[in-house]
């Protein structure tokens, strides 16, 4: 029943697009009035889609598995928060979720735009509603949420036991706000060019929307990555692995845009470029889309590898990026009033020099993750890109990236100069100095550390200094910055401090290296609703002789049938430690990793700042 | 002859172009150098000689072929065709087990020892290495 009405609200949604559509296009060329029954019929489709949503939810809740994707991916014996949450844990309600965003973006947008020009309110929706009855049409014939199936299963397939997880649950929801609230910019941008309209007035009200999309991805990369430090047992947050870097890709553009726009908003220059980036990042999200789903890169996010599916994303794709290229050559104007001045020394040059690094780190991991696909359809050669290559681009970049960063924002806008910046100089040789003692304490190679240590507590310290003496003066850009000073510092004393033994143990069996000892004393059983878990305890002795116990755990689901390690993390402020626990076929061996992991939360937090950062700005104006 | 303003102009276009260049040829060129080849059995059989690089090794963990000991994990990887036998000392993912697909990253000793680094964890378990699908369909 459930998922019968959820299916009509979709075609009913998507019958919505056309009447939207056809209000729309009256509205537009008749009158000067936005007329307020598309505002009706906006929430409306957005109401149709949240019924359909909960129409899912209520089959997963229910264990309908009449339902192909209920039975596919739930089991009556997940605890209730995994049967909710699975629901957006599969290729259809995921795509279901991701409709939902879209419409409720454009509904938000209506209503909150009401101070812009009617003409271009209108643009934005119509634009806005191609993207969604595209993803109707996609959802409805490719991947429709509610298919039936007959006769009707006892029992459902069971959802993948490593997606059972707080993190992964919200994971999903908070990444696509991010990815599809960039939509908003797109539709928005191609109906400002269309309509000559981007002024500094609009840079203003757009800013928001990028600034909402950002924080929520930045959120999302995060949650991802804390998901994979503790579920996937490898003990690292990033791997460069290609879903993470088609989700850091949008980010990079939409970092790129959050600067640009600032540029935009003070002096009307570097229109096209902002137009660009807007595409840019929408383009970017539906390609991530397109590589996650249409099973080109075999990862946890593929969930059936259906070419049909890929293909027509890849068709909307190409249609939209043919679109907005139009509606750019044809309909763009360079308004040059100001455009002459443009000082080597300014506030604008910095915020491009931003841009420049964001698009040299885009197209590094851009071509990292493209050309090895590139080249198996060329010379069915398979090749895979690893760390080394990322590190190796980007990490040497990074050192000037960060003086720009610390010394940009010092600048004023139009012309600057170097008066009354003693202290600049002042604090360069403090991190100078500070960052030879500590590399020269940790006996690590010498050249490249100490120059990369210098940059990021140079930026540290400026942006710790800015803390006290402006207080609220620039907070919000202050804080992410300082946060990104956070970052990089935590990472890279997080790889030097890093370290790690792996042994396999027999119960009762001890390992023993110089630094500490590892005794594993015991095996515990348990039953738990939808898994059987099996807890080690080892006493991890080191030098003083403190003893530390670790208990990481095993777990056997049923259904589907597949063993999982959780790792048993302890964690302070300082350090994580971190253990996991492998089971190897028929033996009596347990494969242990012990890990040491310096600064781990610190990493965390400092994400969280940064889009703290935006969330501060977001809300400047109200305070 | 040209005013100020043309030539830095044309310093500036030229500035962004070198720097293009030099960033592709620079990204190209690590790529040369960075990237895994991705090997099955049999394509190591048929190797004229033996690289020092790192490449990855799928395939399917033969059935009875994984034995464990304190500091190391023996198996053969098959493609059904040929094998290859690889020694590792590290974690195992959790889905490694005899009979189902796997991909090692490390070094050839030689044509019959692999010394594996990393063995990668794969979240599906019907995940099988493309190499070893078309081996099982030529079948």
């Amino acid at each position: 029943m459930a998922s019968l009405i959820g299916f009509y609200s979709l075609v009913f949604g998507l019958c919505l697009s056309f009447l939207i559509i056809f209000f729309s296009v009256k509205n537009f060329k008749n009158s000067n009035i936005f007329d307020n029954r598309i505002i009706s019929l906006t929430f409306l489709q957005f109401f149709f889609v949240i019924v359909s949503f909960f129409g899912l939810i209520i089959s997963f809740v229910n264990s309908d598995f009449s339902n192909e994707t209920v039975f596919n991916n739930s089991h009556t014996t997940k605890p209730l928060f995994y049967k909710i949450s699975g629901t957006w844990g599969n290729h259809e309600g995921s795509l279901l979720l991701w409709l939902l965003v879209l419409t409720l973006f454009i509904f938000l947008f209506i209503l909150k735009s009401k101070d812009q020009n009617k003409k271009y309110r209108v643009l934005t929706l119509l634009f806005q509603q191609i993207i969604i009855i595209g993803f109707f049409i996609f959802l409805i014939k490719t991947s429709n949420p509610f298919n039936y199936i007959f006769p009707v299963p006892n029992e459902g397939l069971g959802l993948n036991p490593i997606l059972q997880d707080p993190a992964l649950a919200i994971h999903p929801p908070v990444l696509y706000l991010g990815y599809v609230g960039s939509s908003i910019i797109f539709s928005s941008t191609l109906a400002a060019t269309s309509l000559n309209y981007i002024s500094k007035e609009w840079a203003k009200h757009i800013k928001q929307w990028v600034l909402i999309s950002w924080i929520f991805l930045t959120l999302g990369i995060l949650l991802g990555s804390i998901w994979a430090y503790y579920e996937l047992g490898w003990g690292g947050f990033w791997f460069w692995d290609p879903v993470e870097n088609v989700s850091l890709m949008p980010w990079l553009v939409l970092t790129a845009l959050l600067h640009c726009i600032l540029v935009l908003e003070k002096r009307l220059v570097l229109t096209s470029w902002v137009v660009i980036l807007s595409i840019a990042t929408f383009t970017l999200s539906m390609c991530g889309t397109f590589l996650v789903r249409s099973g080109i890169l075999n990862s946890v996010h593929t969930f059936a590898n259906d070419p049909e599916r890929g293909l027509f994303i890849l068709i909307f794709l190409f249609c939209l990026i043919f679109l907005s290229l139009f509606i750019f050559f044809f309909f763009h104007k360079v308004k040059n009033n100001d455009t002459k001045n443009f000082f080597w020394l300014s506030k604008e040059t910095s915020i491009l020099i931003n841009n420049w690094f964001m698009m040299y780190f885009l197209s590094v991991i851009l071509i990292g993750t493209v050309y090895p696909i590139f080249l198996e359809v060329i010379s069915s050669e398979k090749i895979s890109v690893g760390p080394p290559f990322y590190n190796k681009l980007i990490i040497p970049f990074l050192i000037p990236f960060l003086f720009a960063m610390t010394i940009g924002p010092k600048l004023k806008w139009i012309k600057s100069d170097f008066i009354n910046k003693l202290y600049l100089i002042l604090f360069l040789i403090i991190s100078f100095v500070l960052s030879i003692f500590i590399v020269k304490i940790l006996n690590i190679s010498f050249l490249k550390n100490t120059i990369l240590v210098t940059a990021a507590f140079y930026l540290f310290f400026i942006t710790l200094r800015d803390f006290f003496i402006y207080k609220f003066k620039n907070l919000s850009q202050n804080t992410a910055h300082f946060g990104f000073s956070l970052l990089i510092l935590s990472i890279l004393f997080n790889s030097i401090f890093s370290s790690e033994v792996i042994t396999n143990l027999k119960i009762g069996e001890t390992f023993e290296n110089e630094k500490f000892k590892i005794s594993f004393e015991s095996l515990e059983q348990r039953n738990e609703k939808n898994f059987k878990s099996i807890t080690g305890k080892f006493n991890i002795e080191n030098l003083n002789g403190v003893v530390e116990i670790l208990k990481p755990e095993l777990r056997i689901y049923d259904q589907p049938n597949i063993i999982t390690s959780e790792a048993y993390i302890k964690t302070n402020l300082l350090t994580d430690k971190f253990m996991t626990m492998n089971l190897v076929q028929n033996q009596d061996y347990f494969n242990i990793r012990y890990q040491i992991k310096p600064f781990m939360v610190w990493i965390w937090l400092s994400v969280f700042l940064i889009s703290f950062g935006g969330l501060i700005s977001l809300f400047k104006k109200k305070l | 002859m040209y005013g100020r303003k043309v030539k830095l102009r044309f310093f500036f276009v030229l500035l962004i172009l070198i720097t293009l260049i030099l960033s592709v040829f620079l990204i190209l060129k690590s790529l040369e150098e960075n990237v895994v080849y991705f090997k099955s059995p049999t394509e190591i059989k048929v190797l004229a000689e033996i690289e020092k690089k790192k490449i990855r090794v799928g395939g399917m963990v033969k059935n009875d072929s994984i034995s464990i000991e304190s500091n190391d994990v023996r198996f053969i990887i098959t493609d059904f065709k040929n094998e290859i036998n690889v020694i590792y000392s590290g974690v195992v993912p959790n889905l490694f087990t005899e009979g189902k697909g796997v991909v090692a990253e490390g070094y050839l000793k030689d044509k019959n020892f692999f010394l594996a680094t990393k063995i990668l964890a794969k979240h599906d378990e019907n995940y099988m290495p493309p190499e070893v699908k078309e081996a099982l369909k030529e079948k």
